[in-house]
C-alpha cells in the first residue's frame, strides 16, 4: 500500500476530483475553455512551486516568493514605463528575482542562518520594496510589450486546439526543472544535500553552493511569476500583488509528495499538486460553493496531505 | 565487611540472538570503589544500563539491593532502586540553573507554582557538603564541567542513592578537576556511598579502586582485591584472547612498502588533538589504536579537512598541500570513510547507484554538467561484483541493505575517485561476521595495489590481524608506535599499555 501511494503519487487524487467536479457541474469541467481557464490559472503556482521545489528538496523553505514575485512585476512594469529600457522590462523582472534569491541563499548558505527565518524576514523586507518601487501606488502600463504572454494562446491546431501562453511556460519551467534535477550532477548533489547534509559535505559536495543555486532558481522563478502576471494585468501593486502566493507555492509542492525534510520528492508531483490546487478552486466555484467554504476545503486539503506526508515517510529508510 | 549493597547473580541480556552479556555476577559493597573494566564492547554499559533500568535483563538472573530482590523496570527505576548514575556526556540541561537541575523531574512547587526559592535552599547543604564554589541560582551553561560533574553528583545524593555509578568521569576534566573529583570520590566512600567507577585510565583504577571487576565479551573474566590490583594483571585480563585465522593479510609491508604517501606533522584543532604526526607508505596498512575519546577520529577530521586545524600541515607523496574541506581532500587523494555510515556517509533514500557514484559525478559528467548514466551503472555493477555487494539490484536504496553491504556501498563511493590515502574509522563496526572478513579482504587487496592504509579501530584483534605497524593515540597526542616483525609480533597488552597510559615492561 505504502508502495502504490509513492509510486502513483497523487495523480488519482487529481483524476477523481476531475472527474467528480465534472459530474456535480453537470459536465461543465471538461470543456475546452474551462480547461483553459484551468491550465492559466495554475500557471503562476507551477513556476512558483518549481522553485519551491527545489528548496524543499534540500529540507529548506522560501516564504519570500509571493514578496519577491511583486517586487519583479513593479520593478518590471516601472522599467515597461520608460520607453528606452520597455523591452527589457521581463529581463529585468526575472533578474529582480534573482537578486532577492541569491541574497536569501547567500544568506542561508554562507552566515548559516534557519531558511524559515531568513525568508520570513525578506518576506516582509522585499514586500515594502516592492511597495517602493511604485512609491506605494499601481502601476498601469496598458502597451506593454511582450503583453501576449499573459493573454494570448498558442494556436496548436487553428480553431480547436490552443493553449495559453502563461501554461506553456509553466510546463516549460517543469521540463527544465525535471532535467536539472534527474540529469544533471547537481541535481543528485541537491537531492544528496537535503537526504543527507553532513554526509553530502564529507562526500565533497559544496553544500553552500547547492543552497545558494536552490534559493537562486526559487527567486528567479518567482520573478518570471512576477512577469507573467504583470504581463497579464498589464498592472501591479506592491501592497496587493503576490499575497500568501507562498502558501500556494508550498501546498502544491506538498501535495506533489516532495517530502518536507528533504531529500525526497520530484517536479512531476509538483506539477500534479499545483493542478489538484486549480482543480480545486474552479471546481468549488463551478458547482457553487461559496467563497467562505472554499477556504475551509483548501485548508483541509493542505492538512490531509502533510497528513500523506508522514504516512509516506513511514515506508522509507529514514526515521 | 558489611552485607554487600548490591549483588548480581547469573544476570545475562542478549539483543537478537547475540549475547551482550552472559551470567554476570557482581557484587559491591557499601563504602567501597569497585572499578569495573574492559574494552569497548566488553559489556560494561550494557550492565549499566540493566542497573539503571534502559534494558531489562534476560531472565534467569537475579539482582538483590540490600539482600531484597528488586526489578528494576524504566528510566526511573534505579533512581527508585536507589542507584545514580553519571554518564560521560553529562545529562544536564544548560539552560536551567543548578538546583533546578538537581530538582529536575521532582521539581518542588506550592499550589501548582514552581517554588524556586526552596529549591534553591533545598540543595544549598548538599552543595556545601560537596564543596561547590556556585551558587543553586548559577545557570549550568556557565558552570565548567568539573562543575558539572559536581551538579550530577549533587543530584544523585539528593535522590539519596546509595549506589552511585560513574562513567568515565575525568574524560572531559582537567588534571586538577580529576584530583578535586578523586577526593571527593573518597570523601563519598567515607560516607558510606557504595561507587561503581568505570574507566580504561590504569592510573586512575590503581590509585582509587578498592576492587577491579573485569569483562571480556560480556563475560566476567576477574575479580580482584586491593591487593591484587596491578596493573599488568587488569590489561591481561582485559585482552587475553587469541587471534584467529579470520584476518586476511597477504600483503608483505617489507617487501612491498613503498614511498611515503601521507605525512602529516604537528596537527591540532586546539581541543581534542594535540600535534600529531604521522606518515603513511604506499602499499601499507596502519592501525590507529585508542580509547574512545583520544582523538582518533577527531585527527581523520582533520587531515580531510572536515574540521579546522589550529596548527601543522599535511603532505602527500612529498608536497605541501593545504587541505580546508572534505572536497579538496578527495582532489588530494585522500578518502575518509566515516564512523557513523548512517547519519554521516550513506544518503539512506537514494540508491546504491547515485551513493556510489557520488565523488565521482562531477568528474564523469558531460559537458560538465550533464550526468553520464551509462558510465555511473558500469560502475556500480562493477563495483557490486568486485565487492561483493548483494543487494537486488543497483538501484535499491542504500538504506534497506544490511550493515555490512551498506558499508561496501559507502566504501565503493570512496574507491572509484581511486584514492592513494584511504582512512577507515571502525570500518567493521556494526557488520556482521562474514562481511567483516570480505572487508579484510578488501583492505589487503588494496594494499597490494599501493593504496597507503589508515584504519581508525577499536577492536585490538582487528589492528593485530590486518595491520601492519601501530600508532597509539592517548589524549589527543601520539602516545606511540609499534612495528610487526618477524621476531616480535604486535601484542594486544603492549597497545593496551600505551593506549592507557600504562608503563609496561616489554619482554
Amino acid at each position: 500500500m505504502v508502495l502504490l501511494v509513492r509510486a502513483a503519487g497523487m495523480l488519482p487524487v487529481l483524476l477523481l476530483l476531475c472527474l467528480g467536479f465534472h459530474f456535480l457541474s453537470d459536465g461543465r469541467f471538461f470543456s475546452g475553455q474551462n480547461l483553459g481557464i484551468v491550465l492559466q490559472q495554475a500557471a503562476v503556482n507551477t513556476v512558483l512551486a518549481a522553485g519551491m521545489t527545489f528548496v524543499i528538496l534540500t529540507g529548506g523553505i522560501d516564504l519570500s516568493v509571493g514578496s519577491i514575485l511583486a517586487a519583479s512585476a513593479m520593478a518590471g512594469l516601472a522599467i515597461s514605463t520608460i520607453p528606452d529600457l520597455a523591452a527589457f522590462w521581463l529581463l529585468v523582472s526575472v533578474l529582480t528575482g534573482l537578486g532577492f534569491g541569491v541574497i536569501n541563499g547567500a544568506l542561508i548558505a554562507l552566515l548559516r542562518l534557519p531558511p524559515f527565518i531568513v525568508t520570513l524576514g525578506s518576506l516582509t523586507a522585499v514586500r515594502g520594496f516592492a511597495r517602493l518601487l511604485g512609491t506605494d501606488t499601481t502601476i498601469f502600463n496598458p502597451s506593454i510589450p511582450y503583453a501576449f504572454i499573459g493573454n494570448g494562446s498558442l494556436t496548436l491546431i487553428p480553431g480547436v486546439v490552443s493553449i495559453p501562453w502563461l501554461s506553456v511556460i509553466a510546463l516549460l519551467v517543469i521540463l527544465v526543472s525535471w532535467l536539472v534535477l534527474r540529469r544533471t550532477v547537481l541535481g543528485v548533489h541537491i537531492y544528496a544535500v537535503g537526504g543527507n547534509e553532513s554526509a553530502a559535505r564529507l562526500a565533497g559536495i559544496k553544500v553552500w553552493a547547492v543552497l545558494i543555486f536552490v534559493y537562486g532558481v526559487s527567486g528567479l522563478l518567482a520573478g518570471l511569476g512576477g512577469a507573467m502576471q504583470a504581463a497579464r494585468l498589464y498592472a501591479a501593486n506592491g501592497l496587493q500583488l503576490g499575497q500568501s502566493y507562498e502558501l500556494d507555492a508550498i501546498t502544491a509542492v506538498i501535495l506533489g509528495g516532495t517530502s518536507f525534510v528533504g531529500g525526497i520528492g520530484s517536479i512531476w508531483g509538483t506539477l500534479v499538486g499545483a493542478l489538484i490546487i486549480a482543480v480545486l478552486s474552479n471546481g468549488l466555484i463551478l458547482i457553487g460553493v461559496s467563497d467562505i467554504w472554499q477556504y475551509v476545503i483548501k485548508g483541509l486539503v493542505i492538512i490531509g496531505a502533510v497528513a500523506l506526508d508522514r504516512y509516506r515517510l513511514q515506508g522509507s529508510a529514514r526515521t | 565487611m558489611s552485607d554487600p549493597i548490591l549483588e548480581m547473580r547469573g544476570v545475562s541480556k542478549s539483543f537478537f540472538g547475540i549475547r551482550a552479556l552472559r551470567s554476570v555476577d557482581l557484587t559491591v559493597h557499601a563504602g567501597e570503589i569497585h572499578a569495573l573494566m574492559g574494552e569497548n564492547g566488553a559489556g560494561k554499559s550494557t550492565l549499566m544500563k540493566i542497573l539503571s533500568g534502559a534494558y531489562r535483563p534476560d531472565p534467569g538472573g537475579e539482582i538483590r539491593i540490600e539482600g531484597r530482590p528488586v526489578r528494576i523496570e524504566g528510566p526511573l527505576g534505579g533512581r527508585a532502586a536507589g542507584i545514580s548514575i553519571i554518564y560521560q556526556e553529562l545529562s544536564l540541561a544548560p539552560n536551567l540553573s543548578v538546583a533546578e537541575n538537581i530538582y529536575l523531574g521532582r521539581e518542588m512547587s506550592r499550589s501548582g507554582l514552581l517554588a524556586r526559592g526552596a529549591m534553591r535552599l533545598g540543595v544549598g547543604p548538599i552543595l556545601a557538603r560537596l564543596g561547590a564554589d556556585f551558587l543553586p541560582s548559577t545557570p549550568v551553561a556557565q558552570l565548567s564541567m568539573g562543575q558539572r560533574q559536581l551538579v550530577e553528583i549533587a543530584r544523585a545524593l539528593h535522590a539519596r542513592s546509595k549506589i552511585l555509578i560513574m562513567d568515565e568521569p575525568t574524560t572531559a576534566l582537567s588534571a586538577g578537576e580529576s584530583e578535586r573529583l578523586f577526593a571527593l570520590i573518597r570523601q563519598l566512600r567515607a560516607e558510606g556511598l557504595a561507587i561503581i567507577y568505570i574507566s580504561h585510565r590504569m592510573d586512575e583504577i590503581c590509585a582509587l579502586g578498592d576492587r577491579v571487576t573485569v569483562l571480556r565479551d560480556g563475560r566476567l573474566v576477574g575479580s580482584l582485591d586491593k591487593a591484587e590490583i596491578r596493573a599488568d594483571t587488569i590489561v591481561r585480563l582485559m585482552v587475553g584472547r587469541d587471534v584467529s585465522t579470520f584476518y586476511k593479510k597477504d600483503h608483505d609491508p617489507a617487501a612491498g612498502r613503498g614511498h611515503v604517501v601521507l605525512t602529516a606533522t604537528g596537527l591540532a584543532d586546539g581541543r581534542r588533538v594535540r600535534g600529531c604526526s604521522l606518515t603513511v607508505h604506499a602499499g601499507e596498512v596502519v592501525g590507529l589504536a585508542g580509547l574512545i575519546g583520544a582523538g582518533r577520529t577527531e585527527l581523520a577530521h582533520l587531515i580531510i579537512g572536515a574540521s579546522p586545524k589550529t596548527a601543522g600541515h599535511i603532505e602527500i607523496e612529498g608536497r605541501p598541500i593545504d587541505i580546508r574541506t572534505p572536497g579538496e581532500a578527495l582532489d588530494a587523494g585522500i578518502a575518509y570513510l566515516t564512523e557513523d555510515r548512517r547519519s554521516l556517509g550513506l544518503f539512506l533514500d537514494m540508491s546504491c547507484l547515485d551513493n556510489i557514484n557520488l565523488a565521482v559525478l562531477g568528474r564523469d559528467a558531460k559537458l560538465g554538467c550533464i550526468l553520464d548514466r551509462d558510465t555511473a551503472r558500469d560502475r556500480a555493477s562493477k563495483a557490486f561484483t568486485a565487492l561483493g555487494i548483494r543487494a537486488a539490484n543497483v538501484g535499491v536504496s542504500a538504506g534497506v541493505l544490511s550493515g555490512g553491504n551498506q558499508q561496501k556501498v559507502l566504501l565503493s563511493r570512496l574507491l572509484a575517485t581511486t584514492p592513494k590515502v584511504l582512512i577507515l574509522d571502525e570500518p567493521t563496526r556494526g557488520v556482521d561476521v562474514g562481511a567483516k572478513s570480505e572487508i579484510y579482504s578488501i583492505i589487503d587487496n588494496l594494499a597490494k595495489s599501493g593504496t597507503a592504509i589508515l584504519v581508525i579501530s577499536s577492536d585490538l584483534p582487528e589492528i593485530i590481524g590486518i595491520c601492519d605497524r601501530v600508532i597509539v593515540m592517548r589524549a589527543g597526542q601520539i602516545a606511540g608506535q609499534m612495528e610487526r616483525t618477524a621476531a616480535s609480533p604486535l601484542s594486544q597488552e603492549d597497545i593496551m599499555a600505551l593506549a592507557t597510559g600504562m608503563e609496561h615492561a616489554h619482554a
